[in-house]
């Protein structure tokens, strides 16, 4: 099955753990991932910016792990990623912004990407929803 | 054929970005011209509450936003007439006239109707 996966939560949240052990699962079942797709506090989750405590776990590393071993595509919306400071270094630029958060393998796009995830899956999962 | 995808909205306008958020989902769908509905449900039905003043707490008003659904070929607007009457709103006099009200049974049809669902 093709499975576009929407993040809407912050990675501390236990809704961001489970979208990733739901992808771990879904890939380690045969199947295929389209799209993850990072939204609202969701965009949190792909920066790197964050540190965690030394015993505690680092959920935006192991996204960038996981996202980087599978080559997935992994869309952070741009709109809410800007609004919450996790800038990649174009943004930065574009913005006059120090602060760099975002990097390779995370894709700054727009909700038209979302859209489109939709429309390419059998199912779109949302973590993290209201 | 697209498939169709159901927003549901939940958060209050002014509760943070999420009404905006949701919002701008659906306005996304309907400029690539896909299916796309939206329904206010909880305290999403507050997004509608009539004669808001947005300035008072120094936010844009969503509600000019809203109108603008139509315009950019979002038509199926609902919203859930338990949630507004038990917030204490009259789901006659809505600021958004062409969202159809729904009983809890009608909303259970709406999404079952739709291929995807967010909710936000």
């Amino acid at each position: 099955m093709k499975f576009a996966i929407a993040l809407f939560s912050a990675a501390h949240a236990p809704s961001s753990r489970r979208a990733l052990l739901f992808a771990q699962a879904a890939l380690a079942g045969g199947h295929e991932i389209v799209r993850l797709f990072f939204y609202q506090d969701g965009v949190y989750n792909a920066s790197g910016s964050l540190v965690t405590p030394q015993d505690e776990l680092d959920l935006p590393r192991q996204w960038r792990s996981f996202v980087t071993e599978h080559r997935l595509d992994g869309v952070v919306c741009i709109a809410a990623a800007l609004r919450r400071g996790v800038l990649n270094a174009e943004e930065a630029g574009r913005y006059q912004r120090e602060a760099v958060a975002v990097a390779a393998p995370w894709e700054l796009s727009g909700l038209g990407q979302l859209h489109d995830a939709v429309q390419d899956a059998d199912r779109l999962i949302c973590f993290g929803g209201a | 054929m697209p498939r169709s995808l159901l927003i549901i909205s939940r958060q209050s306008p002014w509760s943070g970005p999420s009404a905006r958020e949701a919002l701008d989902v659906v306005l996304a769908g309907g400029a690539f011209d896909l299916p796309v509905g939206l329904l206010f449900l909880d305290d999403g039905v507050f997004q509608l509450a009539a004669k808001q003043d947005a300035r008072a707490l120094q936010q844009k008003d969503l509600s000019a936003n809203l109108q603008a659904l139509p315009m950019f070929g979002v038509e199926d607007l609902f919203v859930c007439g338990d949630s507004a009457a038990e917030r204490g709103l009259d789901p006659k006099v809505l600021s958004l006239e062409e969202a159809q009200v729904l009983s809890a049974g009608e909303i259970t049809a709406l999404i079952d109707r739709y291929d995807q669902v967010i909710t936000l």
